[in-house]
């Protein structure tokens, strides 16, 4: 249920423009890892690469390997469409599809591919996919309302609920809280400690102290100047990111000197 | 100090100047809506006013020997529905799946010049592509309706024998089809390209195909454009004249659209109503005030449809 990403050397471009270089990395299974670092350093991107979203945009495109659990999903012959069925995405901002049902939204990636399931299987995957998303709770009384009608943190959670409905092996997110108020950012947080106990999670984040909270490793991009690539400058336990870096930049960043 | 300065603010002789700039924008504003209302009114009233001799007529008292206004008109609605309701079939797939190409599916180089086209195709004068209907297309479509009367000819419209000239209500159909095409085109095109890129994502990142992103992001956000896009074509097909006039080969009400035919209520009054006088002109009149309600009915059917989803509309 959960797989271990591997980055060998990966460069990601925008047309000409190389966004982020040489990226080597390995993100375990059944953990939580952080992206941090300065706006436009390139986490947001890399974290694309992993489900192959990045390339959406017309002329992005990425070089070097990225294994899941050892299979490359930039080969030659593999579908993007099937890689990102295997490795879900949260985003920045809820985006719940507005003219579906609660229900309905958690189902969405179910029914895609022509698959067919009975309306049994639907509505236990329904019930497991917002408890796992810690909603059931609040909404289970009214699935047939729209998703558009929840709060902004709930509408969040049913985004995460409708990830974890496809049952993929990793889940990234892209600053999932930045658009949440605390309390909200708190029960996203809590659902993410517990997320990792089945996927491999990734989680960009500008919040130093959401890094700190949720993650176990913690990378740490930078940019030398507008124009060049971003880079990863250290990655490492998340306790020596923000205790003991190694590297001075990370250091600065972290204790808040700049960035 | 501070107190000074916020009144000599207040007073800016300068915001005069402004004001009365307000005030005459406004002014011509108020005046525009006003000259609008009170030209609807004015056409209103006059359709009302020159229909009510038409629409009051006893027997014997309408031209021609009809029996009735009614009896007179009804073939030319259903003739003008048919003719406007084929037309939108064709053309709506095929508006739809340019837009789609143009907005989502076409590189950037192609889409531009393919829009282009498109917009053109709505700047030839609708009695061209009359012309084009009647000399070109018509003749060209007669072996398809030779083929279709002879094998499909147990399907009642295109039973009973086909046109040799081609100038049926098929044909002025398909011409307008192609006249509202880049009308549909166009609107559906402006919204599809304002498809929130986050529903998109949404949609790409759970592992859906291109087409399962468009059925999931795209169509049920542009579902009331499309409507609406829909019924201004609708619009221009029910009002369309020339075209028609020009193509069909009027005749009585018939179920067979591919021999002559059947007519149209914009086609009827423009063909006739250059030599009418007295109780004729009333008739027409009439007629056109026919087409103005059944064009209102079926705009305000659309905007029930629209406002039906409201809920799930994404504006809340």
């Amino acid at each position: 249920m959960s797989k271990r990403i591997d980055a060998i050397d990966l460069n990601v471009y925008y047309g000409k423009f190389r966004a982020v270089a040489d990226v080597d990395i390995t993100i375990e299974p059944k953990s939580v890892t952080a992206f941090i670092g300065p706006s436009g350093c390139g986490k947001t991107t890399f974290l694309r690469t992993l489900n192959r979203m990045h390339e959406v945009l017309p002329g992005a495109h990425v070089e070097g390997k990225l294994l899941l659990d050892g299979d490359d999903i930039y080969a030659p012959g593999v579908d993007p469409v099937a890689v990102r069925s295997n490795v879900g995405m949260v985003f920045q901002r809820p985006n719940p599809f507005p003219t579906m049902t609660i229900r309905e939204n958690v189902l969405a990636g179910l029914k895609l591919n022509g698959q067919r399931i009975s309306k049994g299987d639907a509505d236990a995957v329904v019930e497991k996919s917002l408890r796992g998303a810690n909603l059931w709770q609040e909404v289970k009384d009214r699935l047939e309302k729209p998703g558009s009608g929840l709060s902004g943190g709930q509408q969040q959670r049913l985004c995460i609920a409708r990830t974890i409905a496809v049952e993929p092996e990793v889940i990234l997110m892209d600053e999932p809280c930045s658009a949440l108020d605390p309390i909200s950012t708190l029960a996203v947080e809590d659902l993410i400690s517990e997320l990792k106990e089945q996927y491999t999670v990734v989680i960009v984040t500008h919040n130093m102290q959401q890094a700190a909270r949720v993650s176990d490793k913690t990378a740490f991009f930078n940019i030398a100047g507008t124009g060049k690539p971003g880079k990863l400058i250290e990655y490492a336990e998340t306790s020596q990111i923000f205790n003991n870096p190694q590297e001075k930049s990370t250091e600065d960043y972290v204790s808040g000197r700049f960035g | 100090m501070t107190t000074t300065t916020q009144q000599s603010a207040l007073h800016d002789p300068k915001s005069a100047g402004g004001r009365a700039g307000d005030k005459i924008f406004s002014g011509i504003a108020l005046t525009a809506g006003i000259v609008i209302l009170a030209i609807l009114a004015f056409v209103a009233l006059y359709l009302v006013v020159e229909s009510l001799p038409a629409l009051t007529a006893g027997e014997g008292e309408l031209t021609n020997g009809k029996t009735s206004f009614w009896s007179y008109v009804g073939p030319m609605m259903v003739g003008t529905l048919i003719a406007s309701g084929v037309a939108l079939l064709l053309a709506t797939p095929v508006a739809v799946g340019v837009a789609l190409f143009i907005s989502h599916y076409s590189p950037k180089h192609l889409s531009q010049p393919i829009g282009y086209v498109i917009d053109l195709l709505a700047a030839i004068p609708s009695v061209v592509y009359g012309a084009w209907g009647m000399t070109f297309l018509g003749p060209l479509l007669v072996p398809a309706y030779r083929w279709l009367s002879e094998n499909a000819g147990w399907i009642p419209i295109f039973a009973g024998g086909y046109s040799q000239t081609g100038r049926t209500l098929f044909t002025a159909s398909v011409v307008l089809a192609v006249m509202v095409l880049p009308i549909i085109t166009s609107m559906c095109r402006e919204i599809f390209v304002q498809t929130p890129k986050l529903h998109e994502e949404a949609a790409l990142a759970l592992g859906a195909t291109r087409w399962e992103m468009v059925k999931m992001a795209v169509f049920p956000f542009a579902r009331a454009g499309i409507v609406s896009a829909v019924m201004l074509g609708l619009g221009r097909a029910l009002g369309e004249t020339m075209a028609v006039a020009l193509v069909l080969s009027p005749g009585v009400l018939s179920a067979n659209l591919i021999s002559a035919g059947n007519q149209t209520i914009p086609a009827e009054i423009a063909l006739n109503f250059p030599e009418a006088f007295g109780m004729r002109q009333n008739e027409l009149i009439a007629a056109g005030l026919v087409l103005f309600v059944i064009t209102l009915v079926v705009n305000m059917i659309a905007r029930w449809i629209v406002s039906r989803h409201k809920e799930f509309s994404g504006a809340n």
